[in-house]
């Protein structure tokens, strides 16, 4: 249960660092995007500081032998650069470019703005799926 | 290339970008995990156990909860200003979920998290998102 709580406490200190960093302004994101326009550069500072933050952080965080409520710390094992990876990050930024959201932010305005978000979160919903399956086959592929 | 210096945010964005990483950080710290929120989404589909479901809803729902308990708390309304409409908002957001789980996430699990282990997968994906984006934003504003 203490578990539970801290995941619902640090999902809501992600979700106001969102709204505080002006993440959830769909115009905002483009604007930053919008490098040959009128650049808007404030985005740069949002990785800047989350990035600073949490590699300061993790070098203490890491030391330890496990998590502080869970086994075993789990980091991504795949390091190698692969089609998949390029492929999706291209496909990504052409939805992100389009629309100005990415995951975090359409989950953080899932009630903010429901009229929009809660469709927009469905056809998400419905991509996230069919990559799932596209990655099936790819990691089947390799395996056979 | 013209910098908007009038809407340029700079401590705002600072300050919100420390939470972002504050909350990435705590993650790590408490449950392993790294916060990547489409990995987060994904792993409510399939074989994930109910333990392993219940800390991802958890964690969605402060998402969720967040910025409505900072609007009613700091009495300052959230900016919302759409910039797609029709049939491009919804083809955008079928490419958000597709691109993100072919390429195993997103500005925040390879951009927070992945830029700060030094992943060179996550800099290697948020190149390709980052020129991608940037392009697309470049042609539609020629369309």
């Amino acid at each position: 249960m203490t578990r539970l709580i801290t995941a619902l406490i640090i999902g809501a200190i992600f979700g106001i660092g969102l709204a505080i960093a002006g993440m959830l302004n769909p115009a905002k994101v483009v604007g930053f995007l919008d490098v040959f326009g009128d650049w808007d550069p404030s985005l740069a500072l949002v990785m800047g500081g989350g990035v600073l933050v949490n590699a300061i952080g993790l070098r203490f965080v890491l030391e330890r032998e496990a998590p502080i409520q869970s086994a075993e710390f789990l980091l991504p094992t795949a390091s190698s650069i692969d089609k998949p990876l390029l492929a999706g990050s291209v496909i990504f930024g052409i939805g992100w470019g389009i629309s100005g959201l990415c995951p975090g932010p359409v989950v953080a305005s899932l009630l903010l703005n429901s009229n929009a978000m809660l469709p927009f979160f469905g056809m998400l919903i419905a991509g996230l799926l069919l990559g799932r399956i596209v990655m099936r086959r790819v990691a089947a592929r390799h395996l056979a | 290339m013209t910098i908007a210096w009038a809407s340029f945010t700079p401590l705002s964005a600072f300050l919100g970008g420390c939470l972002i990483g504050l909350a990435a950080l705590l993650l790590m710290a408490f449950q392993g995990r790294v916060m990547g929120v489409s990995g987060i989404l994904g792993g409510l589909f399939g074989a994930a156990s109910s333990g392993d479901r219940s800390w991802r809803l958890a964690f969605l729902l402060g998402v969720v909860g967040g910025p409505l308990l900072w609007q009613a708390l700091s009495k300052v309304p959230i900016i919302w200003q759409a910039v797609a409409s029709g049939p491009q908002f919804y083809i955008a957001a079928f490419l958000v979920g597709l691109g993100t789980a072919i390429g195993s996430g997103c500005t925040s699990g390879h951009g927070i998290c992945g830029l700060a282990r030094f992943s060179p997968r996550s800099f290697v994906a948020v190149m390709a998102f980052m020129t991608s984006a940037v392009a697309t934003v470049a042609i539609v504003n020629q369309i």
